[in-house]
C-alpha cells in the first residue's frame, strides 16, 4: 500500500453529551480515491469539518504524508495541500471563472499580474486533468456540472493534493456525474488523494479504491471496494439488514383522478419554467417525473398543488376543475383530497420553529378536530401528533421537541405523516427522500408503495433517478419544461439520462 | 441557518441574556455618569429608589410603564407575523382623537365605567385604522411596513396638531387642547392598591386602572398568539411566508389582520395619559412610548411574560430618571435620555451582541447544542 496521504489518530469530537466522533481511526493512501459512507448523523460532516479546520477535534491527532499537522482553520488546511469541494458551491455568482478562483489569493493590491497568473496556471490544470472551463464565462451562466468543476480548479490552484467533495453528485445528471468521475480519475491518476463523501452506494462502488462506513460516530468498517458489496455496505451503515429494492406488486389503475392539459407556468421573472405540459394521473399508480434540477419539475408540482399561480392550461381533480390562473388556494385543494409533500421541508413544508405538535396539523390547522372555537385544540393536536409519531415511528417521540432538532429523515416522516394521514385522493410527493438516511428511506418508499396499492394516484417528482426507476409505474421525462418523453420502470438509466439531458430528444422520444 | 439562534435554553434566551444585556448598558451609562464628575454607585442608588423606594415613585414607574406594556404589545404582536410596525406613536397619537371624541360627548352625562369601555373601542379603532392603511400596502402593493409606518407618525403629528388647534381647542382658550375631562371621563386611580400594601401614595399619582387593562391585554396576547387559531396563523407566516402558502394562509389577509391588532393595542395606549392622567388631549401626549415600545418587545423577546417586566424597568428609567436629573445637578434630564438610549442600544439593536459566545459557553455544557447544528449552517 502507499504512503499514506492523510492518517486520522485517536479523533474524538463531542458535542456536549453527544460524541459525533469517537475514536476515529482512518488512513488514506496517497493516490486513491477513498469514499467515506454513513447515514446522516453519522459524523461524516463533523468529520471532515475536523480535517479542513471548521472544528477542532478534542484529542487526536492528523497527519498530512507523515507528518503531524496542527489544523486550527481551513486556511491552515489549505496551506497542508487540503482543498473542499462543498456540497452547495461557495462561488459569487456574478463573478467570472478567472475571479472566482483567485477570490481569497489575490495575492496584491492591483488585479492585472495575478489574473495574468491565473490564466496561465488554468491552462496547465486544464491540459493536465481534462478541467475544461472558459475562465471568463460568468458563474451564473454555467451549468451545475461546470460550476462544480470551478470548484474543483478553485482547489488545485491553491496547490491542494488531497481534495474532499461532499455529496458532489446531488445536483448533477448521470452524464455530468460519469464526467466528474471522470475527472476524479485523472486526478487520481496524477497523483492526487481523493475523498469522497456520499451517501449513494453506486457511486462508492463505481469509482472509489477504499471504503470507509460510519455508524453513529465510529468507523465500522474500512473495506476495498472491490472486495465488498453494496449490500454489505448498506447493512454496515444502519446495522441491520435493509431492503434496497422495493417490493411491490403490479398497479392496478383506475379512473383518471388528475389531469392536467396545456398547462404553462412562468416563475416570477417571466421565464416559461413549465411549458405546455400534459399528463393524466390514474387511481392506483404511481407517475414519476424524472429530470435534472431546475427543469421546471418544482414550478409543475406547484402549480399544481396551488401555491403557484399557471398562465394557462387546466388541471382536473377528479373530473372538476382546478382554478390555476385565478387566485388558486392550496387550503381549498387540500379539502379536496389533494395532498402536497413539498421539495423544500425547511421553508415549505414545516416551520423548523415551531414544535412537532404544531407541525403536525400544518395547513390542516382549520379542520374542526383540532380547533374549539377560535381556539387550538391543544389536547386533541397532542394526542392526534402522539398517533402519528407512533404510526410513523418519528423519534424522538417527544410531540414537544422543536421540529429543527429531528434529523433529517424524522422531519420528513412528519410532513409524510400529516399528508398521507388526511386520505387524500392525490398525492404530490418532491424529493421524498433528500437529505434522508437509508434506513427512513426504505419506510418512506414501502408508505407510498402502500398508498398506490390503496387506490390513490401519486405524483412523484425526484432527481434521484434510481427512486424515480423503482418506485414509477410511469415515467415522465422534464427537460427545460417539457415533457421530452414518457418510459417505462423498465427503463435503461442510460436512455432516461439522455432524454434528461435534452440531448437526442427527438431521437429518444420517436 | 433559518433558526440560528434557537438553541439556548429558554432560561437562558429569555432571563440571561437581556440581563446580561441590561448590566453591559449600565456599565457603560456608569463610565458616562463618571465622566461629568459623579459617582455612579449613588448615581444608580438614586435611581432605583426614586423608582420603587416609595409609594409615591413607584406609582409613577408603573404608570409610565402602563404606556409600554401597550406599546410594547403591539409591537410584539407584529413581530410574530414577521413586520416591523415603528408606527406605534402615531397609531397611539391617532387613537387620542378616538378618546377626544368620546369623551367630550359623555364625559358629563355618563359615569366613568361606561364611558371607559366606549373609549377602550374607539382608541382601538382609531389606532387600528391608522394601522390598517399602512397593512394595506404592505399586503397589496409591496411597499415595505418600515417606511410606511415611520411616515404615517408624522402625518399622525400634523392631522393631530390641527384638530387640537382647529377644531377641539375650545373658544378663546391659548392651549392647543381640549377642554379639561369631567367627572365622566376621568378614570379611578389605583393609588389605593399600593397604600394596602402599606406605602404612602398622594392622591395626584396618575397610576390609574388602565394599568389593569394593561395587564388584561398582555394576557389576551399570549392567548391570540400561543392558544388560537389566527395566532398559529400568525406566527407560522412571521417564521416562513412559504410555509404559510402552503398551507393555504392567505398573506394578504394575515398581514391586515395582525396589524389591526397591533394598531390597537398601540391605539389604547393613549388611554392611559389622557384619561388617567391630564384629563385632555394635549399635544404630543405620547411623548416617545411608541419607540419605546419596540426595545419592550425586542427585550421582552416579544413574549407578553418579557414584556411586562421589561416595560416596568423603562417606567423605572423614567421616573427614577426624573428623580435623577432632580438630584445630581450635573446630571441633566438628557443624560437620563443617554441611559435610555444605552438600554435601548444594548437590549435592543446590540441584542445579539453577545449572543454567540453565550452559546459557545452552553455548547460546551448542554446535550445536543449549538455545534452540531453549525456543521450543517457552515456547510449550507
Amino acid at each position: 500500500m502507499a504512503e499514506a496521504a492523510i492518517e486520522l489518530i485517536g479523533i474524538n469530537k463531542s458535542f456536549g453529551a453527544v460524541r459525533a466522533n469517537r475514536d476515529i481511526a482512518l488512513e488514506i493512501p496517497r493516490g486513491t480515491i477513498h469514499g467515506i459512507i454513513g447515514e446522516n448523523g453519522a459524523g461524516k460532516s463533523t468529520l471532515m469539518s475536523i480535517l479542513y479546520g471548521f472544528y477542532q477535534a478534542d484529542s487526536g491527532e492528523i497527519r498530512v504524508n507523515g507528518k503531524p499537522a496542527s489544523i486550527k482553520t481551513p486556511n491552515d488546511a489549505i496551506a497542508a495541500g487540503i482543498g473542499m469541494v462543498h456540497q452547495h458551491f461557495m462561488l459569487v455568482e456574478n463573478f467570472s471563472v478567472l475571479e472566482n478562483v483567485i477570490l481569497g489569493a489575490e495575492g496584491e493590491a492591483l488585479l492585472n499580474k495575478s489574473i495574468a497568473k491565473a490564466r496561465s496556471e488554468l491552462r496547465r490544470l486544464e491540459q493536465e486533468y481534462g478541467l475544461e472551463v472558459d475562465p471568463d464565462a460568468i458563474i451564473e451562466e454555467l451549468p451545475v456540472g461546470l460550476q462544480q468543476r470551478v470548484e474543483i480548479l478553485k482547489a488545485l490552484y491553491r496547490g491542494a493534493e488531497i481534495l474532499i467533495l461532499d455529496e458532489p453528485t446531488g445536483v448533477l445528471t448521470p452524464a455530468e456525474a460519469d464526467h466528474l468521475f471522470r475527472i476524479l480519475q485523472q486526478l487520481k491518476e496524477q497523483g492526487k488523494t481523493v475523498v469522497l463523501i456520499t451517501h449513494k452506494l453506486r457511486e462508492i462502488m463505481a469509482i472509489t479504491d477504499n471504503v470507509s462506513v460510519m455508524r453513529q460516530g465510529t468507523m465500522v468498517a474500512t473495506r476495498k471496494t472491490r472486495e465488498t458489496t453494496v449490500e454489505e455496505l448498506a447493512e454496515l451503515m444502519v446495522g441491520r439488514r435493509v431492503l434496497l429494492r422495493v417490493e411491490k406488486g403490479e398497479a392496478k389503475p383506475g379512473a383518471v383522478k388528475l389531469s392536467v392539459k396545456n398547462l404553462t407556468v412562468k416563475d416570477s421573472r417571466g421565464v416559461t419554467m413549465v411549458d405546455d405540459v400534459s399528463f393524466d394521473i390514474r387511481a392506483g399508480e404511481i407517475v414519476g417525473i424524472a429530470g435534472v434540477a431546475g427543469n421546471g419539475q418544482s414550478e409543475l408540482m406547484e402549480a399544481v398543488s396551488g401555491i403557484r399561480k399557471a398562465v394557462s392550461g387546466t388541471v382536473m381533480l377528479d373530473g372538476k376543475p382546478i382554478d390555476l390562473t385565478g387566485q388558486a388556494d392550496p387550503g381549498e385543494l387540500r379539502d379536496r383530497g389533494l395532498a402536497h409533500v413539498p421539495e423544500d421541508r425547511h421553508h415549505v413544508g414545516l416551520v423548523l420553529a415551531f414544535d412537532e405538535s404544531e407541525n403536525s396539523i400544518l395547513g390542516y390547522h382549520d379542520k374542526p378536530q383540532y380547533l374549539k372555537g377560535p381556539f387550538l385544540n391543544l389536547d386533541a393536536i397532542q394526542k392526534d401528533a402522539q398517533e402519528k409519531i407512533e404510526k410513523y415511528d418519528i423519534r424522538p417521540a417527544n410531540p414537544r421537541l422543536k421540529t429543527a432538532n429531528f434529523s433529517g429523515g424524522n422531519q420528513q416522516k412528519i410532513v409524510l405523516a400529516r399528508e398521507i394521514e388526511q386520505d387524500p385522493g392525490v398525492l404530490i410527493v418532491g424529493q421524498p427522500t433528500r437529505g434522508v438516511d437509508v434506513g427512513a428511506i426504505e419506510f418512506i418508499h414501502k408508505r407510498l408503495i402502500a398508498m398506490r396499492d390503496q387506490g390513490k394516484a401519486v405524483l412523484l417528482v425526484s432527481v434521484e433517478l434510481d427512486e424515480i426507476r423503482s418506485l414509477s409505474d410511469r415515467i415522465l421525462v422534464m427537460f427545460a419544461g417539457r415533457v421530452v418523453g414518457e418510459r417505462g420502470p423498465e427503463t435503461g438509466e442510460g436512455e432516461l439520462g439522455l432524454l434528461m439531458a435534452g440531448v437526442e430528444h427527438k431521437e429518444a422520444a420517436e | 441557518m433559518s433558526t440560528p439562534y434557537a438553541k439556548l435554553p429558554a432560561w437562558a434566551d429569555y432571563g440571561l441574556i437581556p440581563l446580561i444585556n441590561l448590566l453591559v448598558a449600565f456599565v457603560v451609562a456608569g463610565l458616562v455618569v463618571l465622566l461629568v464628575g459623579e459617582n455612579p454607585l449613588r448615581a444608580a442608588v438614586i435611581l432605583v429608589e426614586g423608582a420603587f423606594g416609595s409609594g409615591q415613585g413607584l406609582a409613577y414607574t408603573l404608570f409610565y410603564a402602563t404606556n409600554f406594556i401597550f406599546t410594547g404589545l403591539a409591537v410584539a404582536v407584529a413581530f410574530h407575523c414577521g413586520l416591523f410596525n415603528i408606527g406605534g406613536e402615531g397609531q397611539a397619537y391617532i387613537a387620542g382623537l378616538g378618546i377626544a371624541i368620546v369623551v367630550l360627548a359623555f364625559d358629563s352625562t355618563l359615569p366613568w365605567w361606561v364611558v371607559f369601555p366606549m373609549a377602550i373601542i374607539a382608541s382601538a379603532l382609531f389606532g387600528a385604522l391608522w394601522a390598517l392603511i399602512p397593512a394595506y400596502l404592505q399586503a397589496k402593493r409591496g411597499s415595505h411596513i418600515v417606511i410606511t409606518t415611520i411616515m404615517f407618525n408624522f402625518i399622525a403629528a400634523s392631522v393631530m396638531v390641527y384638530m387640537l388647534v382647529n377644531v377641539l381647542k375650545p373658544a378663546g382658550s391659548m392651549a392647543p387642547q381640549t377642554r379639561q375631562f369631567v367627572e365622566g371621563g376621568q378614570l379611578p386611580k389605583l393609588g389605593w392598591l399600593l397604600a394596602e400594601f402599606g406605602l404612602t401614595v398622594r392622591p395626584s399619582a396618575p397610576l390609574n386602572v388602565s394599568f389593569l387593562l394593561a395587564l388584561v391585554m398582555a394576557f389576551l396576547v399570549w392567548v391570540l398568539i400561543w392558544r388560537t387559531k389566527l395566532g398559529y396563523e400568525i406566527r407560522t407566516f412571521g417564521f416562513s411566508s412559504k410555509a404559510a402558502r402552503y398551507a393555504g394562509i392567505s398573506e394578504t389577509r394575515i398581514i391586515i389582520v395582525t396589524m389591526l391588532i397591533s394598531g390597537a393595542l398601540a391605539g389604547m395606549m393613549a388611554l392611559n395619559p389622557i384619561m388617567g392622567d391630564q384629563h385632555n388631549v394635549p399635544l404630543d401626549f405620547v411623548s416617545g412610548a411608541g419607540f419605546v415600545g419596540i426595545a419592550v418587545a425586542l427585550m421582552g423577546r416579544s413574549h407578553p411574560a418579557g414584556i411586562v417586566p421589561a416595560a416596568v424597568l423603562f417606567g423605572m428609567l423614567y421616573q427614577g430618571g426624573a428623580e435623577l436629573a432632580f438630584e445630581m445637578p450635573n446630571i441633566s434630564r438628557d443624560m437620563i435620555v443617554i441611559i435610555q438610549g444605552l438600554v435601548i442600544l444594548f437590549a435592543g439593536a446590540l441584542e445579539h451582541m453577545f449572543r454567540p459566545a453565550i452559546q459557545g459557553i452552553f455548547a460546551s455544557f448542554s446535550p445536543r447544542s449549538v455545534g452540531i447544528t453549525a456543521t450543517k449552517g457552515e456547510r449550507a
